[in-house]
């Protein structure tokens, strides 16, 4: 039976470059993937294309690629990714230019466009998932970019890309794609869409499904986590599925390891929805077949509902943040009084602030007063304070009095940050798949 | 005991939800799981930091279970005032649990 070896090579933007150079050179893989989109990632892009329109794709795109075109070239492997961002073209040409400066002779890039559906909705009639008119965020709407599926990139694939960079895709799609063209898998074959969808899903955060971001000692030890090496999937004609890395690599692969990444952002298993398929995971099974080796099946599929998810980036608020520590005999108490101090004084000094948070590092930061009952007193406390705001102007005045408790605060505070930032934040709508247009455009050498 | 001397978690997120997936170290532990740690009980130990509603998936063959906690994120990922924005650490929170 014919297999298909893909690599995952990123988990998100900022993934560590070195794996995917092991996958690329030790992997003996037909193709390799970088999933680099979070969800308001293109939002942020978009604002670098705002201010230099031959920007706006990942800024780790030309890292990855001086990394890793030469060997995929020598090697045969395609480059399936979403490093494009807000402007896959731009992202394409990059790709272009860098192989011409690594002296490959040939290299045919696809760039997928058509996710930007930021002028549709401005000129429609759509709501978001808070009920809003997305119309309505007027001047602070950033981007507005439509989940797509495999189609394009299949078709890409199919006119000799040897690397297709896109925008919004859905994730498994980068993953599904290769699979499609390779085996032909029918577009309405739901058992095989359903599998292909899964082997997305588990390569879509890289390491986290061979051993990142499982380690808990003396509970779940993994052995070489600083070399950490990233998945590969090993797919057949008829969707059997074995995930594996490359030997000698560290982490590990384990049936714990992918059901952990099995129900990563996963609501209900048997409707993980993709443009391309209803996937329905409910009834996967695993079974260890090696070292590093487990066998994953029965997932499968259903019809899409013909709508696709858009994401919706608009700039929403400014926040401003400071922090302090305390450390020593009475540092909680020295702590909690700062804590007063700061929330009087923004109070005093008039400051319009629309949510406030203020906590205490190493006592109750994360998960609250409830859950935090702790017991002993800390050595050292950290005081943080986060207020939002309608302008940075106010938004600064939070960390200012946090700074200031330097000379007016408490005895013995040090340490101090602040900090203030535009929000970029995510809404989603539905838009029908008919509206929306994929196109590919290639750059060749 | 605690949830963590049998059991292991991720969090996942998406917009202001949050889902856990609760693991059975062993498959023969799961029933024990699935009777103990009902919807009920994971929304009630998130009491304060989960203000939505709380739905539980079953996978007895994988000896897995998927919280999904509505609400959970301070009102989205990408514009909470939390330290920890995405919930991350909500999975070492839920083994933290006790069953008998």
């Amino acid at each position: 039976m014919k297999t298909l070896r893909i690599g995952g090579g990123a988990g998100y933007s900022g993934d560590r470059i070195e794996p995917a150079v092991e996958l690329a050179e030790h992997g003996e893989i037909d193709y390799l993937i970088f999933e680099c989109l979070a969800e308001r990632t293109i939002a942020l892009a978009q604002q670098a294309k705002m201010k230099d329109p031959a920007l706006g794709y990942d800024p780790l795109l030309e890292a990855r690629m001086l990394a890793v075109l030469k060997t995929c070239a020598d090697k045969g492997i395609r480059i399936v990714t979403n490093m494009g961002a807000a402007n896959p073209l731009a992202a394409a040409a990059k790709i272009r230019e860098i192989a011409v400066s690594l002296g490959l002779r040939k290299l045919k890039v696809a760039a997928v466009v058509g996710d930007d559906v930021l002028a549709q909705l401005q000129a429609g009639d759509y709501r978001d998932d808070t009920g809003e008119p997305v119309a309505e965020l007027g001047a602070r709407l950033l981007s507005a970019n439509a989940y797509l599926g495999a189609q394009p990139l299949v078709d890409a694939l199919a006119a000799g890309a040897d690397v297709v960079v896109t925008g919004r895709v859905a994730d498994p799609a980068l993953v599904l794609a290769p699979l499609i063209h390779t085996f032909g898998w029918a577009m309405d074959d739901w058992e095989r869409l359903g599998q292909g969808t899964l082997a997305g899903h588990l390569l879509e955060c890289a390491g986290q499904v061979s051993g990142g971001y499982f380690a808990d000692p003396g509970c779940k030890d993994v052995a070489g986590l600083a070399r950490l090496g990233f998945p590969i999937a090993v797919v057949g004609e008829d969707g059997s599925i074995e995930i594996t890395k490359v030997a000698g690599s560290g982490g590990s692969i384990t049936t714990a390891t992918c059901t952990e990444q099995l129900l990563y952002e996963i609501h209900d298993p048997a409707a993980y929805l993709t443009p391309d398929v209803v996937a329905d995971f409910s009834q996967v099974t695993m079974t260890q077949v090696g070292p590093d080796r487990v066998a994953v099946s029965g997932a499968t599929g259903h019809p899409p509902s013909g709508m696709l998810k858009v994401s919706v980036g608009y700039i929403d608020s400014y926040v401003g943040e400071g922090q302090i520590s305390y450390a020593g005999s009475g540092a909680l108490a020295r702590a909690r009084l700062a804590q007063e101090i700061v929330a009087e004084r923004l109070e005093i000094i008039g400051a319009v602030l629309t949510e406030v948070r203020s906590e205490l590092i190493g006592v109750n930061a994360i998960h609250g007063p409830g859950l935090a009952a702790q017991s002993a007193e800390p050595y050292e406390v950290r005081l943080r304070v986060a207020g939002r705001a309608d302008s940075m102007r106010e938004a600064v005045r939070v960390g200012n009095e946090v700074e200031t408790l330097y000379t007016c605060g408490p005895a013995g505070g040090g340490g101090v940050t602040k900090a203030s930032r535009e929000v970029v934040a995510i809404r989603s709508t539905l838009l029908d798949a008919v509206q929306v247009q994929p196109a590919i455009h290639f750059e060749e050498i | 005991m605690k949830l963590r001397d049998i059991a292991h978690s991720r969090a996942g997120d998406k917009g202001d939800i949050s889902n856990l997936s609760l693991i059975a170290y062993r498959l023969d532990d799961y029933p024990l799981l699935e009777k103990q740690v009902t919807a009920e009980r994971v929304r009630a130990h998130f009491e304060g930091v989960v203000h939505g509603e709380v739905q539980r998936y079953l996978l007895p063959q994988l000896g897995a279970m998927n919280f999904v906690m509505h609400a959970a994120l301070g009102g989205g990922v990408t514009r909470s005032l939390a330290l920890d924005a995405h919930g991350k650490s909500l999975s070492s929170a839920l083994l933290d649990m006790e069953i008998e």
